[in-house]
């Protein structure tokens, strides 16, 4: 994939077509430690242990319709040349957790593209769906909570492509200032701790 | 300084409570962007991001748009697949920006199938 938000859109995907109706997305970077990490949490139907150790496998595969599965495999390696790699937790019925860390300035590491595009995409097409997106740099911090946003915007139908495409305006101008260094970005919810329940 | 506050939220709502207010009852319209590892790498979250937009600007309340994962036709996508009530489902191949826009406004809006992005009828 040319962006590492591209694999998150497809590992939420993943969690959605699992059953999931709450994600998790977290991107920690830190600079001290050239570290990026990336992590999806998801409540859907979860993975046998037997699947776990041979999910970044491409011929192993949880989908009974054919016998390849790309998703994890691709990230696994993208992770793995750039001096990371991917850890899945996971249990029937108690959802998936898959982190994938990276060398934060590996030559071969993927830039982590238009995040505001990839939200966008999972709001307007799941609004059954709650997300918390929340980005680290450092000591800084920017979160996206829908289930905060439903709650604000009473009434408004989030998914509405009226209503995505000003939030993924907001998304890109926080995150913009995040990279830049900007000053403390902190949503009510995260300075609460509410968004990492 | 370009944050979610508050304020945000409230213009937010102010803009879009009317053009949202609506989208009630039954939809017309089924828009299916294929979503699975095949259908990223190949290019859907453009088609979407495309979609969104034409969705904005023509402002219809009874078209429903909704992911989903690979319909096991990886060689063709980009898919996305059209269901206009009470006609026949038909699946798009190789979507990028622009077909979504012409498939948008010809087929969804005026109801003219695009026969030369079509793969199939379902």
């Amino acid at each position: 994939m040319r962006e590492l938000s591209l694999h998150i859109l497809d590992v939420v995907e993943n969690g959605i077509t699992a059953g999931a109706d709450g994600i998790v997305i977290r991107v920690k970077e830190s600079a001290a430690a050239d570290r990026l990490q990336i992590t999806v949490r998801d409540n859907g139907s979860g993975i046998s242990a037997d699947k776990v150790r041979h999910l970044d496998d491409p011929f192993v595969t949880t989908r009974t319709t054919r016998r390849v599965g790309l998703g994890l495999s691709l990230l696994a390696a993208a992770a793995r040349r750039c001096e990371g790699d991917i850890r899945v937790n996971a249990a029937p019925g108690k959802g998936t957790e898959v982190t994938a860390t990276f060398q934060r300035s590996h030559i071969d590491r993927a830039p982590l593209g238009d995040v505001a595009a990839t939200l966008g995409t999972l709001i307007m097409g799941n609004p059954q769906v709650d997300f918390v997106y929340i980005h680290r740099l450092d000591d800084k911090e920017f979160t996206l909570d829908t289930r905060e946003l439903k709650r604000e915007l009473e009434g408004v139908d989030l998914s509405s492509p009226a209503v995505v495409s000003q939030l993924m305006d907001l998304i890109r101008r926080s995150l913009k200032e995040l990279a830049s260094g900007g000053s403390e970005l902190r949503t009510k919810e995260s300075a609460n701790g509410q968004a990492d329940d | 300084m370009a944050k979610l506050t508050i304020e945000d939220l409230k213009r937010i709502k102010e803009q879009t409570t009317k053009a949202t207010a609506l989208r009630q009852g039954e939809a017309r319209v089924k828009i299916t962007v294929h979503m699975g590892t095949c259908g990223i790498a190949a290019g859907a979250r453009p088609v979407m991001n495309a979609l969104m937009e034409e969705m904005a600007e023509a402002d219809r309340q009874d078209i429903r748009v909704v992911t989903s994962g690979c319909m096991g036709m990886c060689s063709s996508e980009p898919n996305v697949t059209v269901e206009v009530l009470d006609t026949e489902p038909i699946v798009y191949q190789h979507m990028d920006p622009n077909r979504m826009r012409q498939v948008f406004r010809r087929h969804v809006l005026l109801g003219e199938v695009q026969t030369d992005f079509a793969l199939a009828k379902i």
